[in-house]
């Protein structure tokens, strides 16, 4: 469905996207993930034609951003970030105007606008002016603008910043029930937003893309070397540390300072691609020390984020 | 076409919605009008000729005015984006834009059709002159939009854009004033380009195809080189 080839994007000297390359199935939820300033807007502003890369290339089925611009922006539907609309407008005008320039009309046009409205809950506003909208409906607003030519490809930048949660697990839903059908492609820096709604994460930072999969491939990539935890009663720290030590599986092991003088805590950090925790339990089986406590750290979205992200 | 339409529509009716219409109306109107008067009795002549030897310094201050939000609101308030990311090409935004602004600056004009009325009731009124006036009043004015479109796409900041659409449109129309300044050998090409000089000789009832073309390349200038700023922003 689309195509990006060695997308780059300079803004005088500062290079915002670097060589991305990326293609996108139909039907797929993806979400574009990075801290500020990773290039996720200036990427979905490129593939939604609001300006030109400086190099590469971004294919919308046969159709290339450089020559048939035009026929990509009637395919696409795009709420930039915020939903800047016309603020002086009525809700409805506004509406009725985008229809028109979708190129709907007549029946067709009130039709599609009263289902937009019932499904992006704008009955009781349509005749607001836009600039008196709290931003949870101007989002929604802005997602009617999106969808109003039923388009193939949907581009959402931070569809739910600066929302709260009541309006952010709505507008989720919507993008969820859009998604069944349609190619959605969201940016966000909020995690769960990511592992709630999308069948796909990448992951920029500075430009580039660092993970591309989905959740749990991703976890499972940046998730090597787990941590866990163990709590021990009735053991000397030293001793401990070197048994747990020689336990296949097991990189390192830190022995915390003993609670109480009496509970030893230690974390082991595993080689990747193995699951310790069988042959720990055995040897831990063979002594006298009494397992108090015994957790794998669950690797979160939010970690691996900062992992892959960090500044080296 | 049919998206001009939109664009036109949508323009002309955010003209209405905000009071800077009416303020703008009211205020032509007023100024118009006392500049006419004020001497029109003195004279004793059944013509229009103070109420256009004036018109093309007002329609200077006023168009730029005017113009000044059209694209500059727009990359100011971020719907710029939403624009550019709808299908539509440079050309049918910024043509959509610039017959907006010039209805408008016809909806400016439109009042002071009372002037010739009333004069001519008074005396003998020369009505070429008048419809030539009222040509070339329309024809200024889209040239300053057009100007002021260009100026408009320059930059986010309205008073900005207001100030350099005033600036250009100011000097085409009182450079013709200024010829004892410039040496002989530029004086044709000088006086050529002023708004001014082209507009007396329309308002003197002689429509002249030097003229017309004088004002539609202005049109066309300036509307490409907005179509050239868009360019460059993409």
């Amino acid at each position: 469905m689309i195509q990006v080839q060695n997308l780059t994007k300079y803004y005088h000297e500062f290079c915002a996207v670097d060589q991305i390359n990326l293609h996108i199935a139909k039907g797929q939820i993806v979400g574009l993930l990075g801290p500020n300033g990773a290039g996720k807007t200036t990427t979905l502003r490129m593939l939604t034609g609001y300006f030109m890369p400086t190099s590469g290339d971004i294919r919308v089925k046969d159709y290339s951003v450089h020559q048939d611009s035009l026929k990509i922006k009637d395919m696409i539907g795009y709420l930039p970030e915020s939903a800047p609309l016309y603020k002086g407008m009525l809700v409805y005008d506004y509406l009725d105007h985008i229809a028109g320039i979708r190129g709907l009309k007549g029946e067709n046009k009130s039709k599609r606008i009263k289902e937009l409205a019932d499904m992006c809950s704008l009955r009781e506003i349509m005749h607001k002016t836009v600039d008196t909208l709290s931003k949870g409906l101007k989002q929604r607003v802005g997602l009617a603008h999106a969808m109003m030519s039923d388009p193939e490809i949907l581009v959402l930048d931070e569809p739910t910043s600066g929302l709260d949660p009541n309006q952010i697990v709505e507008i989720r839903e919507i993008i969820r029930k859009i998604g069944e059908e349609k190619t959605v492609i969201l940016s966000t820096h909020i995690l769960s937003e990511a592992e709630a709604t999308c069948d796909r994460i990448v992951i920029v930072n500075k430009g580039q893309i660092i993970a591309d999969g989905n959740l749990e491939d991703i976890k499972g990539e940046a998730g090597r070397g787990a941590m866990i935890h163990i709590a021990l009663q009735q053991a000397d720290p030293d001793e401990a540390r070197i048994v747990l030590q020689q336990v296949e599986g097991v990189d390192s092991v830190n022995a915390l300072k003993a609670e109480n003088g009496e509970l030893v805590r230690l974390q082991l950090t595993c080689r990747a691609s193995a699951d310790p925790r069988p042959h720990i339990y055995h040897a831990i089986k063979g002594t006298n020390w009494v397992l108090i406590e015994f957790r794998q750290e669950t690797k979160t979205l939010e970690n691996i984020f900062r992992e892959l992200t960090r500044e080296n | 076409m049919h998206q001009v339409q939109l664009i036109l529509k949508k323009e002309f009716k955010d003209y209405f919605v905000s009071p800077i219409a009416y303020i703008v109306i009211a205020i032509f109107v007023i100024v118009t009008a006392w500049l006419f008067f004020s001497k029109f009795f003195l004279y004793n002549q059944a013509n229009l000729r103070d109420f256009f030897q004036y018109l093309p310094l007002i329609l200077a201050l006023v168009v730029p005015v005017i113009t000044m939000q059209l694209f500059s609101e727009e990359l100011n308030a971020g719907s710029y984006e939403l624009l550019l990311t709808l299908p539509l090409s440079f050309n049918e935004i910024i043509i959509g834009k610039f017959l907006a602004a010039s209805a408008f600056v016809a909806a400016i004009l439109a009042p002071s059709v009372v002037f010739p009325l009333v004069i001519s009731f008074l005396g003998d009124l020369d009505w070429g002159a008048v419809i030539g006036g009222y040509i070339g009043a329309f024809l200024l004015g889209a040239s300053y939009v057009a100007i002021g479109l260009f100026a408009s796409s320059l930059t986010r900041n309205q008073i900005i854009a207001c100030i350099v659409g005033m600036a250009i449109c100011f000097a085409l129309a009182i450079i013709d004033k200024m010829l004892f300044f410039i040496p002989q050998p530029v004086l044709g090409v000088i006086e050529y380009l002023s708004s001014g000089y082209h507009f007396e000789n329309i308002s003197r009832g002689i429509v002249d195809t030097r003229d017309i073309v004088y004002f539609a390349s202005v049109i066309f200038l300036g509307l490409y080189a907005t179509h050239l700023v868009m360019q460059e922003k993409e």
